[in-house]
Formats: structure tokens, sequence, C-alpha cells
């Protein structure tokens, strides 16, 4: 008999598995490899040509170059982030893998692991070509942020990862039904966490909830790193704060998700 | 010591409702290790359920099961790379091939000199051929095989297999039972088989427990059901229990 070792505890070895079966299976379709550029591209180019518009007429726009498509590419990596975890773990539904997968040693939090470096990958693979892009089409290096841009894009990651635990939750408690969440969740985010525009244009109460988010903070800060030409640290620090928060409670109710799914009997049956 | 612990699967007072629905309504039952036993039933009986509580995939309602001393589902992590399973209910990732599959399954239960497993089962099973191919470009004959030697790369001392031969033509499906009994004999494994093919458990199985609406109607070796039936086959004896006929003295014609 076999790995009894390897299967006590944490697992790095099960979770190199787990990668290497996502691996496989991208590089295996040349459309789902597309599918991580395409979207992005298509975005950065119409915010940025759009830009392009609004700053030759406008003395602020002309000012804080790049908002738009800093905004765009910010965006991406926290909506890209949740959708390659969620959708990793989707292919195991989709392929009816998830009791296979739960009947053998991997733990949950091994998938969790492995989920967490395939967005890392799939987002990469999209958004190294499209910064790029935006380098070539507007002269804007999203690069040269250098040390903000690695705390813009941990806070991101992290929140993007919290949301695709909870997903991940949910479609194994409520099977294929909670597909539609895994697709749109993300866009709640979007009016709320004030991408485009500052938190002051919310109502007051709104307000409220926004600062509860942590990419608000992100967004704040990309805007007065491109406008005003400061890093706020204390904006990233506070966005950790709301990300362990978020984090706790991602995993908690993943927890219990698994747990009612255990009860429920969905874990083999997940495709209903 | 404990029968519970020294036997490789106890199930005792076994229950699980959903919603008010029973699926299993109290069973107990222990198979001792090296056993091969045959779990019978119509649609609905309740073997898969009771199969999804041995491998700790579905919490029982109340009751326990204890697989190689383990708990299940709270101690699973002790024992289930000691286990594997085969079902209808789950397929392998279609686009990956074979070899990856089995690659990836054989890295997650921490099988030594993987590739040399792969090889060896390959060789036995008849999947040289195709290691390469695409999982889903493969005949349904073809998954199956490649289904048992995902079950069987970790040497399991604990196989549950339900319904293994569905949907497969007689002569693959013979094939696929014969690979089973070397397996049994060379490993001295416990095989917990849920079909609906009484040739396949008259065949294979020492000892058959048959459900019905959640519990088990009957529990004995094929023989001793044959004789206490009157029957000739353990389908008549199946239909018997279906249909509510008690034993020998009430037996159709």
């Amino acid at each position: 008999m076999t790995g009894s070792d390897a299967s006590i505890g944490f697992s790095v070895n099960r979770v190199s598995a787990m990668v290497r079966r996502y691996w496989y299976l991208l590089r295996s379709s040349w459309p789902r490899i597309l599918d991580l550029i395409y979207w992005p591209a298509v975005q950065m180019l119409m915010w940025g040509f759009l830009q392009l518009y609004v700053s030759q007429n406008s003395g602020f726009f002309a000012q804080a170059s790049g908002v738009f498509i800093g905004a765009v590419l910010l965006w991406d990596i926290l909506f890209r982030g949740q959708l390659g975890f969620s959708i990793c773990f989707l292919e195991e539904m989709y392929a009816r893998n998830l009791g296979n997968l739960m009947m053998s040693p991997l733990r949950p939090i091994e998938l969790i692991a492995a989920l967490m470096i395939m967005s890392i990958v799939r987002l990469a693979i999209g958004m190294v070509p499209v910064s790029l892009l935006a380098i070539a089409f507007f002269g804007f290096n999203l690069w040269s942020l250098g040390f903000a841009l690695a705390a813009f894009f941990v806070n991101l990651i992290l929140t993007s990862w919290a949301v695709g635990i909870f997903v991940a939750g949910l479609l194994l408690r409520n099977g294929m039904g909670a597909e539609g969440m895994a697709w749109t969740i993300m866009f709640l985010f979007l009016p709320l966490t004030c991408v485009y525009y500052p938190v002051g244009v919310l109502p007051h109460w709104l307000q409220y909830v926004a600062w509860a988010l942590p990419p608000t903070y992100v967004f704040e800060g990309m805007r007065a790193l491109l406008i005003d030409h400061v890093f706020r640290a204390d904006l990233m620090l506070e966005a950790l704060a709301f990300n362990v928060i978020l984090f706790a409670i991602a995993s908690f109710a993943f927890l219990k998700l698994l747990a009612s799914a255990r009860v429920q009997g969905s874990l083999l049956q997940g495709a209903d | 010591m404990d029968l519970a612990v020294t036997s490789a699967i106890a199930v005792d007072a076994l229950v699980k409702r959903y919603k008010g629905v029973t699926a299993v309504d109290g069973i107990s039952f222990r198979l001792k290790a090296g056993s091969i036993i045959g779990l019978l039933g119509g649609n609905g009986a309740g073997k898969t359920t009771t199969i999804a509580m041995i491998m700790g995939l579905v919490m029982p309602t109340s009751g326990t099961v204890m697989v190689l001393g383990a708990r299940m589902p709270k101690e699973r992590y002790r024992v289930l790379h000691r286990m594997n399973f085969e079902s209808p209910y789950v397929d392998m990732p279609m686009r990956l091939t074979v070899r990856q599959n089995l690659s990836v399954f054989a890295q997650l239960y921490g099988v030594p000199d993987i590739d040399g497993r792969i090889a060896n089962l390959a060789a036995e099973l008849n999947l040289s051929e195709f290691l390469d191919r695409p999982t889903g470009k493969l005949s349904a004959g073809q998954k199956t095989r490649v289904s048992l030697a995902k079950a069987l790369l970790n040497h399991p001392e604990v196989l549950l297999l339900d319904e293994p031969t569905a949907s497969l033509d007689p002569d693959t499906a013979d094939w696929v039972r014969a690979r089973l009994e070397r397996y049994r004999s060379e490993h001295g494994a416990t095989i917990l088989l849920a079909s609906h093919n009484m040739t396949e458990v008259e065949r294979l199985c020492e000892r058959v427990i048959i459900m019905k609406k959640g519990r088990i109607e009957d529990d004995d070796t094929p023989q001793h059901l044959l004789s206490r039936y009157g029957r000739e086959t353990l389908e008549q004896v199946f239909l018997d229990v279906a249909r509510g006929r008690s034993q020998h003295s009430e037996v159709a014609p």
C-alpha cells in the first residue's frame, strides 16, 4: 500500500498534481488560452481610446493620464483572478470529476491552493500581453508603478480568491444551479468598489459599503498615484486588513457549505 | 479487539434521511478483510447512498461507518489513500490523455514510481495502445478499463465498486470480472460491489447483501440464498425479494 506518509497533513505533492491537471487542460485547448487574452485586450483598447478622446477635450483628464487604462487593468486582475479560480473549479464539475477528487486523499485546502496557483497562471497569460499592448497603443506602462503595483496586485488577488472560495462552496452545496454566481458575482463589486470613479461620487450611505470592500482602497490608491502622484500605503494596509477579514469569512463559509454538501449528498451528484 | 475495528468495513445502525425521505434505514453489516461482497437492490434501494457513506462523501444522519479502523467521514484522511472506488456517477477529465489522468491521480494517492505503475497497469488492463489518447475519445469499454486502472493505482485494500460493468458488452464485462477476481486473490483486498447484474454477483461474491427501500432484506452466501428461497439463480431470488415473496414456502412457480 502506498502514500501513507504523504496523506497526513498538507501535501505540496498533491497541490502540484492538481496544478498539473489544470495545466494539461489549459494547454490542450488553444481557445481556452485565447479567451484569457481576448476580452482583457478588447476592454483595455476600448477604455484606452475613450481616455485618449476625453483627455484631448478636458484639462483634468489630460493630467490624469492612464487612470481609465489603469482602472481597467486592475479591475481585470480582480475579475479574472476570481474567474480563473472559479473556472478551474467548474471544470471539475463539468468533467464530473469532483467525486474522484473528494474520494482521493486530496484535502479541500490543497484543492484551494491549486486553484489559487492556477488563477495566477491564467492571469499572467492574459494580463502580461495586454499590459504590453497598453504600452504599445497608449504609452501606459503598468509595470512602471513598481512597488505600488505589487501592493495593488496582492490586495486584488486576495479579494478575488476570497470570492472564489465562497463561490466554490456554493457550487459544492448547490451544484451547477450556482454556476451563474461564478460568472457574475464579481460584477457586484464593479459599481461598489468605485473602479472608474472616486468614492465621493457615491451617495453618502453607500460609501460605508464601499469602504468595507478591500478593492475600493486599491482603486482609490491607484487614482492617488496617477493623479496626485502619491502612494497611499495607509490605503493598502487598510485593504489588507479588510482582506484578512473577508478571507476568514469566505473560508468559514466554504467549510460550512462543504459540510452541508456532505449532509445533502451533493458531492457525488454535483452536476444537478 | 473490537470487531468494528478489526473488520475492513463495519456499518452499524446506519441511517440517511434527505428532507424526510429515508434513503438508508438502520442497516448494519461487517465485511472481513479480503472478502468480496455483493450489494444488491433495485433502483432507490439505497446502495449508492450506502457506498457514498462508506467513502465519506455523505454524512450519515445517524449510525457509524468504520473503514480500516477509521470512522467515516471524520477520520477519512487516515485511510483514503488505502481505498479507491469506481462509480458511474463520476468520470475522468475528457480532454486529458489517459496517461495524464492516471499520473495526476497516482500523484494524488502518493504512488511511488508513477511511470512504472502506469506501465504495469496499462499492460495488465490492455491500455497501452491508447495511453496517449484523450480519455473522451475512448469507447465505453475502454473508459471502464481506464476507470478500473485509476481504481487500482494505489493497490487499494478496500475497493468500492458501484455497477462496474454497467453499459459494457458481455465480453468486456466478463474481462473486468476476471481482473477483479485476480486483484482480490493477489492482494487480499476487500471488495464491495453494488450491482444489478446477478451473474456478476453470483460469479464474484462470497456473500450477498440484498437491500430494499433502504433496509437489508437478506444477507447470506449465494448458495444459502438459493437454497433458502428454493431458486436456481440469484436473479430469481432478487425478484422474490423485490416483489415481497418470502422464502421457500411462498415462492412463485
